[in-house]
């Protein structure tokens, strides 16, 4: 009776046992990759809004402080929104008829809120305070990206655990000083790594990674 | 499938050989413990009894593997979800003072049988969360009952009524009103004299100033006032002593000795919260170095009996008897009754020695559920003893109208048959279900003459199904009112939200009577107040500071004298007059009170004093009384939580109820909790336990004499936690006399070996910024449940439902274990209540296990418990020598009902099936400690921190804090020989301790 199987099979053999592992590593790879990539994270996704809102006219050239706005992000969790009359305070006058900023108007004549789409969406088990980011000198650019240059708001970081964890561990590599937090404009290079350390000391900022600061 | 630990096949094993060797307590939480009985160590063996839910006969090893390969494949896939878009609404015109992401709080007040607790209540934009006290008001001082704390759920029930309603169809408002205004004008002919409302006590000035006007418009109006649990017998007692209607309130702050006649002092009269933190101040030995002694005479067990150093359990008749020895004693012109035995004798020369070596520092207190001639007595003893003015303060009546509510009612009941009451008004309140039986309330309502019956209330209940109209009423969160504390201190009560549903407050509904419809809650109270209080200034601060001053009621001079002779005749009659066989008393429930709060599942689901009961009430009968009965052997059946019925009769009615066999009842008498058994009030209060009511009459309110008890021989599931997580009682309670501690202040670490702190396969590690610890005050803890309640507030704990209790999978973070001490369960020498939370070990065999990482180690000190991680292996729990991890066996959690989700505190996750949680030490605290002190670039000052339990505690019990730091009150307390651990012999290093009990009994008695 003759072999069922040729020698030239072991061949074959060998390579699909170190081929199996190659395979499922790359799977491994696949799954974690896509799991980073910017369809999954929404990272850089626009969403639709109810007003093509520009931060780019609005920071970028008009030069508004994130505070006039976002007004409670020195003293809560939540930045906070601004609610229609704030936008009115200037479009009562400026572009006040412009076809754009009909839902504004909408809104404030009807005293029905607007409804936006969260960018930044943390998933509801994670607990992020902006107030205590702001205080221990955490820019807005620095998770909000070029938000000066954004004329549609896109999220410009992943927002996974690691990339929380990566400043969480050395804070160091992103601290400005408490002056230049709300300055977007503001080059990070202008410090160096000493000098961010010094911050560190200085701010009493406590390198905190434990689960339950921010899970709970 | 089998439960997987190994399971002896025979358990005939005794008891003691569960048990490390060499130890013996004598302490026990159940009598299946005591006894060493095979439901206990059958319970002991497995962590959660029964948690294994059989899959059901014929399920094989590979059958359940091909199972356990689908759902793990199914459950990974399920994992996969995108996470959904969300939005955020911003205001159109934001409010000036709220910012989203920071709660805000309000002062307003709670109430109970009229009585005011001083509240302030969360709010997170606009939604109340979270009731807290009031420390600037007199009933609080910054604490709360366990009803206060529940009371918020309330206001979420979603089997609330919503509507106004007619013959059972949906009607408008204006329909009502209109129907009501037409009868009305029908009534103005007779100047009312077919017009009756009834509504529950009331101390609120403004409604009684528009009671007033009723009855400008309608002379021959009445106004009947009933509540069920209310004040009936003290307040004849009061009006007997001091000749015309008062109202006694104590200060336990200066008070030394203390005789409880049946009274539950520190947790069931109207200013028990503040009466218990004054208690309590006077048991912290090792901070004042002298301490009060209390006395405790009851027929069933209360709160205050737990911290007594002389606990008495007595029929109702015999407290009477030694009420008289005490009262000759004291030289009141009684005499001793013939009979009296001579221990008792002994007992009550020696506590009118104590008293009287203590005049104006003592007091003598007796319960609403004593006679009025017992209250009679107790006024003359402290008169006698010279406390009025020092320890015991009468002032004029809180309640705006005293009257005899039940004379009141039963004149209602006579007119509603004569066919005299044409409108009848119930604001609040549920006479049908709650009236003294022999009244026949309900009959009498549905009497034709009266053509116009309205019921007023927060649900639907049985009196609704007996009235034309049900309105629904305003929860206290969402109204202007105005009601008066146990001193009479005023607050204005403000609302925190709209009403949900759109409905009307009782001075709403009251203005259309008086002939002013369409008036406005607010403006009514504010009209009422704003004259009194002057200015917008006063009536703002007012309302900031929850109290309107100068409110408080002033002492009234009058004496306690002319009806001491009378009282005295009275009772020596009583008691020489033989005693019946059985005496039935009745009680308030400790958690749904009369009934009230039965809609309400987190006080359902609380595990009541002394029985664990959860769900359901049961008669409460002593050892020795079940021995009698025959049903001393407990458990029926094969079932061990089925418990043998009896059936309780009086006169012509009888009921059928579980038994419940309590150490520490008195022989002879029997227990039966009011509020249970409603037949109409929602889901949640339908159809659980048994009602009480029906065997009440006007004469028997608080105790019935001469029933009748016979076994029927059925059996009923009661779920009680009694003996659920149990530690295996390895010295876990440790006390002391106040000598034996003054002799060796260690004490606690007597017979106790704790390993070295070497003795780790841990790493070591320094704690070097804060380390958070609790400390844990076993003298002052009156097992009261406020802490449990706060802790399932806080934390978005779920209700289980009463299958799921019986199964062990109740939810609460925080149990309080309830032991017994002394070889008898006929007379346990005492009971000790021991609140377990989790005690953050620093080498936490939890963690280790864990084989996700989701239980981890915080670096400063927090056991942290991480849901999303969490897979559900359960290995924690098994490994948790505390047992204090709870597991999602299902999805208990509400993720459905709109309602509900208001409650939800927005800073803790709710948790899905599937997941394990605990005590997180409140961590969502800690965290915006944190951050506010990050901001301000200081540090965590001490007192910043409350965890829920702690701030809801009437005893300040609990205390938490920086252990790290030597000057706070924690580490202070810790530093103390009187601290210990639990369980230290094993070497978790709990960071929650205890500090032992330590009892002051009269050396004269001890012997």
């Amino acid at each position: 009776m003759s072999q069922i199987f040729h020698p030239s099979t072991n061949t074959i053999s060998r390579v699909s046992i170190f081929g199996a592992i190659f395979f499922v590593a790359f799977g491994v790879w696949l799954a974690a990759a896509l799991d980073r990539s910017a369809p999954v994270t929404r990272e850089n996704v626009v969403f639709e809004q109810p007003i093509k809102f520009s931060h780019d006219h609005h920071v970028g050239e008009v030069g508004i402080d994130c505070r006039y706005c976002h007004t409670s992000v020195e003293t809560s969790s939540f930045a906070g929104i601004p609610p229609t009359t704030t936008c009115m305070n200037c479009h009562s006058q400026l572009f006040a008829d412009a076809p754009m900023l009909e839902p504004v108007l909408e809104s404030f004549r009807s005293g029905k809120p607007l409804s936006w789409t969260r960018v930044y969406d943390l998933p509801d088990f994670v607990y992020f305070d902006h107030s205590i980011h702001v205080a221990k000198g955490i820019g807005c650019t620095t998770c909000h990206g070029e938000i000066d240059a954004m004329p549609l708001t896109t999220k410009a970081v992943s927002l996974k655990m690691e990339w929380c964890l990566a400043c969480h561990r050395d804070p160091a590599r992103f601290v400005r000083p408490r002056s230049e937090v709300f300055n977007v404009a503001w080059n990070p290079a202008t410090l160096s790594r000493q000098q961010r350390a010094a911050l560190v000391q200085e701010y009493g900022i406590q390198s905190k990674t434990s689960c339950s600061i921010c899970h709970r | 499938m089998r439960d997987h630990r190994t399971r002896d096949p025979k358990p005939e094993r005794d008891a003691a050989a569960s048990r490390p060797a060499g130890e013996s307590s004598p302490f026990w939480r159940s009598l299946d413990e005591l006894a060493g009985s095979d439901a206990f160590l059958d319970t002991l063996e497995r962590e959660f009894p029964r948690q294994a839910v059989p899959l059901g006969e014929g399920v094989d090893r590979r059958r359940f593997l091909q199972l356990m390969g689908g759902s793990l494949a199914l459950g990974g896939l399920g994992a996969c979800t995108r996470q959904p878009l969300e939005t955020i609404v911003p205001y159109v015109r934001q409010p000036e003072e709220i910012v989203p992401g920071k709660p805000l709080y309000f002062a307003t007040a709670a109430t109970l049988g009229g009585y005011a607790t001083g509240v302030l209540v969360e709010s997170h934009m606009g939604r109340p969360t979270k009731i807290e006290g009031n420390p600037q008001h007199p009933a609080s001082l910054g604490a709360t009952d366990v009803l206060t704390q529940a009371s918020v759920l309330d206001l979420y029930d979603p089997h609330r009524s919503q509507a106004v309603r007619h013959l059972g169809r949906i009607r408008t408002w204006s329909a009502f009103v209109d129907s009501l205004a037409t009868a009305l004008g029908a009534q103005e002919g007779t100047a009312g004299a077919g017009l009756r409302i009834l509504t529950e006590t009331v101390t609120s000035p403004t409604l009684a100033a528009q009671m007033d006007a009723v009855r400008q418009r309608f002379s021959r109006a009445r106004w009947v006032q009933y509540d069920p649990a209310g004040r009936h017998l003290a307040r004849a007692g009061a009006r007997a002593a001091f000749g015309s209607w008062a109202e006694v309130h104590y200060d336990l702050s200066r008070a030394r000795v203390i005789l409880a006649l049946d009274c539950d002092l520190l947790a069931g009269e109207p200013g028990s919260v503040r009466y218990a933190r004054q208690f309590a101040q006077w048991r912290r030995v090792w901070e004042r170095r002298e301490m009060n002694r209390l006395y405790a005479v009851e027929s069933t067990p209360t709160p205050t009996g737990t911290l007594a150093d002389h606990r008495l359990r007595l029929r109702p008749e015999r407290i009477e008897a030694l009420a008289l020895a005490l009262a000759a004693e004291m030289g009141l012109g009684a005499t001793p009754p013939a009979g009296l035995d001579r221990q008792l004798g002994t007992w009550a020369r020696a506590v009118a020695q104590d008293l009287l070596r203590h005049p104006g520092e003592s007091l003598v207190v007796a319960g609403e559920w004593t006679s009025p001639e017992l209250h009679v007595l107790a006024h003359a003893m402290n008169q006698r003893l010279g406390n009025f003015g020092s320890t015991v303060h009468a002032t004029a009546p809180v309640a705006a109208a005293p009257s005899d509510q039940i004379a009141d009612l039963a004149a209602l009941a006579d007119d509603l048959r004569q066919g005299r009451v044409e409108v009848l008004l119930i604001l609040g309140g549920n006479p049908v279900y709650d009236a003294p039986a022999d009244l026949g309330f309900a009959d009498a309502l549905r009497h034709e003459e009266a053509r116009l019956r309205i019921h007023y209330g927060l649900v639907e209940n049985e009196t609704s199904a007996y009235c034309h109209w049900h309105i629904p009423a305003t929860h206290y969160l969402e109204a202007w009112g105005d009601a008066r504390a146990f001193d009479g201190t005023v607050t204005i009560q403000q609302p925190l939200i709209e009403p949900l549903y759109g409905s009307r407050s009782p001075h709403e509904l009251l203005a259309i009577v008086e002939g002013r419809p369409g008036a406005l809650g607010y403006d009514i109270v504010r009209e009422h107040w704003l004259p009194q209080l002057g200015s917008e200034a006063a009536w703002r601060r007012a309302l900031h500071e929850g109290t309107v001053p100068d409110t408080a009621l002033p002492a009234a001079g009058a004496a306690a004298g002319g009806a001491v002779a009378a009282a005295v005749q009275r009772l020596s009659e009583r008691v020489a007059s033989p005693a019946a066989e059985y005496t039935l008393l009745f009680r308030p429930d400790p958690t749904l009170w009369d009934g009230r709060f039965a809609g309400n599942a987190w006080l359902q689901e609380c595990p009541k004093p002394f029985t664990k009961l959860t769900w359901d009430n049961a008669l409460l009968v002593s050892p020795a009384t079940a021995r009698q009965l025959g049903i001393d052997e407990q458990r029926t059946g094969r079932n061990r939580d089925r418990h043998p019925m009896v059936r309780v009769t009086v006169g012509a009615s009888y009921l059928e109820v579980p038994v419940w066999i309590t150490p520490g009842q008195a022989d002879g008498a029997v227990t039966l909790h009011l509020g249970h058994g409603r037949t109409r009030g929602g889901p949640v209060a339908e159809g659980h336990g048994f009602d009480a009511y029906r065997l009440r009459t006007r004469q028997g309110l608080w105790q019935q004499r001469g029933v009748s008890l016979q076994p029927t021989g059925e059996a009923y599931a009661l779920a009680s936690t009694q003996g659920h997580f149990s530690m295996e009682n390895r010295h876990l309670v440790r006390e002391a006399t106040v000598a034996e501690y003054a002799d060796n202040p260690g004490f606690v670490h007597a017979h106790v070996h704790a390993p070295d702190e070497e003795m780790t396969l841990y790493p070591k590690w320094e704690y070097a910024g804060y380390a958070w610890g609790m400390g844990i005050d076993l003298s002052s803890c009156t097992g009261c449940n406020a802490c449990v309640v706060a802790c399932q507030s806080e934390n978005n704990i779920a209700v289980v439902g009463k299958e799921q209790v019986l199964a062990g999978r109740e939810m609460h973070w925080l149990r309080i274990d309830q032991y017994f001490k002394g070889p008898s369960a006929d007379e346990p020498e005492g009971v000790y209540n021991q609140p377990v939370p989790c005690m953050h070990c620093e080498t936490a065999p939890c963690e280790v296990v864990c084989p996700v990482a989701a239980t981890v180690h915080s670096d400063e000190g927090l056991n942290d418990m991480v849901y999303n991680r969490c897979v559900g292996t359960r290995y924690c729990s098994n490994n948790c020598p505390y047992k204090v991890r709870r597991f999602n066996f299902y999805k208990f959690s509400d993720w459905q009902t709109e309602s509900l989700k208001l409650q939800r505190n927005p800073d803790v996750s709710v948790r899905f099936r599937g997941v394990m949680e605990k005590c997180t030490y409140c961590v969502q605290r800690i965290n915006h400690a944190r951050i506010a002190a990050g901001r301000e670039d200081r540090s965590i000052a001490d007192g910043e921190i409350q965890t829920a339990c702690q701030q809801a505690c009437p005893t300040g019990a609990i205390v938490f804090g920086d252990i790290n730091d030597a000057s706070t009150e924690v580490a202070r307390w810790k530093a103390q020989p009187l601290d210990y651990g639990l369980l230290e012999d094993v070497n978790t290093r709990p960071r929650t301790t205890y500090m032992g009990r330590i009892r002051n009994p009269n050396p004269e008695l001890e012997a």
